[in-house]
């Protein structure tokens, strides 16, 4: 029985630096680097009322999706970790995981698959800050022409895993993600035989050809925090109220939209802002 | 108390880490081949691979405690038939015999596998024990396992009095046992999947061992984790063991090295493919609150490892125990063999001196045989 009783081995020898999550700071801060001229120079992203994402503990970020790859999460992630230091988790769709070196990369870089169980770990016991778009891939595959109109925020989940992890919602309401990939044309059938969410014609794609799958139009990003929600309920419990569990998922919906009117409202250039 | 699967690696370690224990009156060991360990107290019996014998032999010992460590958990050795023969049927009997109502077993410990989880895309992060299947078992080992631990749970409510363990253990790694990954590990080059680099989670051999007793001594019951504290990325683990990484294709990744691993070089069952696609990562937090202490997190358990590659690289290939009943018979029993008053276990004091002649080497190290 040589190892176990003689030599109690409990160091840890790793060499990187990725969590449970698969995140390496290492490569987050390689990623800032080269982020931060797209977030400062081409988004030029402006944030209103950031002070009112938590410093410390577990919130629930929420934000409206729009544009084919959309640019609002790595915009979201790239600001927080920048201004507050604090690291933000992204959830996403599963599909990432399926791809090869993006996936890697999405998971390095802070992604996490969301799901009901993940997010919860994050909030609840881990006190993180965790990113997600209830809209899901409806918010981000959705034509020009409904841009800004919120799609229905899943069933609540999102809700009800913020109860249960006893944290508060924190809506952020994005304006300038819609024009930096515009959607002109969906084709579903493609997207089934391809397997993959969605496949859309963008205007990126007919103004710059193969380039414009990757490169998104330099549109001004407006961020607005708004008030954390907070729920006055029993963290941990089995289960919560679907009424309940709705009806607030519809007020928070109905805040995001009616900042992202009154932001839009306010903006006079979609360039310039 | 009785230990199925003595042949293989882990039925050996149990029974000779509970042999050492004076307070144990009577060990059986159920294996279908040789016992994998030299035994010292424990009465080996060969029976075949359904352990049909087996309730004749629960019957006649009148054992209090079963520990079921003989569940095939790695595909690349064994058919499909055999791992359901195995798995299921072979869990099926035991149960059989220990379900009866006049059954003396009061403690039944089984060691499964984080497989149950299965590894996909829409899985999370982590597992807890209560964690339920996001699709359907892909595999067949994955689907004996799951069924053989559902026959487990049928049995835990027909026999309350008896306290029923399942203990789902990570991926092993050992300087002993003999696993695909190891074998991939000890290679130049070790296979990965070009664009993922999964994280996985690892628990050292002796803390299964030490898992498997303490669940036992403890009288646990329900299901648990046993894995390493904290997760490596599969690339991480390929190079702390010196090795390089092998990059085969996403799609049909086993297709380029079917030959390799048909001559033995590597081993890839379907499990692992789907493992190094997308890892696998268990909550340890329930076994840990029941008392249990580990002495390897995943990083250490795989630096112990890297150090045994190292070690066995230099100093070549160590021969191991072979079983030979006459000759254990004649230590056993003959009254020419001089017996001093030795409490404790195997060649540990004086009493051994002459035993040491028959296994010159180290005599810890187990057959290299799958687990």
């Amino acid at each position: 029985m040589k190892g176990a009783t003689d030599m109690p081995a409990l160091g840890d020898f790793r060499r990187s630096d990725v969590d449970e999550w698969g995140r390496s700071e290492r490569m987050r801060a390689l990623a800032r680097r080269i982020y931060e001229p797209a977030y400062a120079w081409w988004f030029r992203a402006e944030w209103e009322g950031m002070e009112k994402i938590p410093t410390s503990g577990g919130a629930l970020l929420v934000g409206n999706h729009g544009g084919a790859i959309p640019s609002d999460a790595p915009v979201i992630m790239h600001g927080i970790e920048r201004d507050l230091g604090r690291p933000v988790y992204g959830m996403a769709d599963y599909f990432f995981r399926t791809l090869p070196v993006i996936g890697t990369l999405w998971s390095r870089a802070g992604g996490v698959a969301a799901r009901p169980d993940n997010a919860y770990r994050l909030l609840r016991e881990q006190g993180q800050l965790a990113l997600v778009f209830p809209e899901g891939a409806n918010g981000s595959s959705k034509p020009y022409a409904q841009r800004y109109r919120l799609g229905r925020f899943g069933r609540g989940g999102f809700v009800e895993i913020a109860m249960r992890a006893g944290v508060p919602v924190v809506p952020v309401a994005i304006v300038g993600s819609e024009e930096t990939m515009p959607i002109v044309l969906e084709l579903p059938r493609a997207a089934k035989l391809l397997g993959i969410p969605y496949l859309p014609v963008t205007a990126n794609m007919l103004a710059m050809g193969p380039l414009g799958l990757v490169v998104p139009f330099p549109a001004k990003f407006r961020l607005r925090v708004l008030s954390p929600v907070t729920f006055d309920v029993e963290p941990d419990c089995d289960h919560y109220p679907k009424s309940r569990v709705m009806q607030e998922a519809e007020q928070i919906r109905s805040a995001l939209q009616s900042a992202l009117s009154d932001m839009l409202g306010a903006r006079r250039s979609i360039w310039f802002g | 108390m009785l230990v199925t699967g003595a042949d293989t690696f882990w039925g050996g370690r149990v029974l000779r880490s509970l042999e050492a224990d004076p307070t144990m009156e009577v060990l059986v060991g159920l294996g279908t081949r040789a016992p994998s360990m030299p035994l010292e107290r424990a009465e080996f019996v060969r029976a075949d691979e359904t352990y049909s014998i087996l309730r004749r032999i629960v019957d006649a010992t009148q054992v209090d405690a079963v520990i079921h460590t003989f569940l095939l958990v790695d595909s690349s050795f064994a058919s499909t038939r055999t791992l359901h023969e195995v798995n299921v049927i072979g869990t099926m009997n035991l149960l059989a015999a220990c379900g009866d109502a006049t059954s003396s077993v009061r403690q039944l410990v089984m060691k499964s596998s984080g497989l149950v989880y299965g590894s996909t895309e829409r899985d999370p992060n982590t597992f807890s024990e209560e964690t339920p299947r996001a699709r359907p078992p892909r595999t067949d080992i994955e689907r004996s396992l799951i069924e053989a631990e559902a026959l487990v749970v049928d049995f835990a409510e027909e026999n309350p009095q008896t306290a029923v363990s399942v203990l789902r253990c990570a991926n092993v790694l050992g300087p002993d046992i003999v696993t695909s990954i190891g074998k991939n590990l000890s290679r130049p080059l070790c296979p990965v999947i070009f664009g993922f680099d999964p994280l996985v989670q690892f628990v050292e051999e002796g803390d299964v061992v030490r898992a498997l007793e303490f669940a036992t001594r403890e009288h646990l019951a329900g299901t648990f984790n046993v894995a390493g504290d904290g997760r490596l990325a599969w690339s991480e683990v390929v190079s702390l063991c010196g090795s390089r990484r092998l990059p085969l294709p996403p799609i049909l990744p086993s297709l380029p090295i079917a030959a390799l691993v048909r001559l033995g070089v590597y081993g890839f069952p379907p499990e692992l493919e789907a493992l190094l696609r997308y890892g696998r990562g268990l909550e340890t937090a329930r076994l840990r609150a029941a008392g249990f202490e580990y002495c390897f997190t995943s990083a250490a358990t795989v630096e112990q490892f890297a150090r045994h590659l190292r070690q066995a690289k230099g100093a070549g290939r160590e021969t191991t125990y072979v079983y030979e009943h006459d000759v254990e018979q004649f230590f056993r029993h003959s009254p020419a063999v001089v017996r001093r008053p030795s409490p404790v276990g195997p060649s540990r004091g004086d009493a051994t001196a002459g035993r040491r002649s028959r296994y010159p080497t180290d005599t810890s190290r187990a057959v290299r045989r799958p687990h």
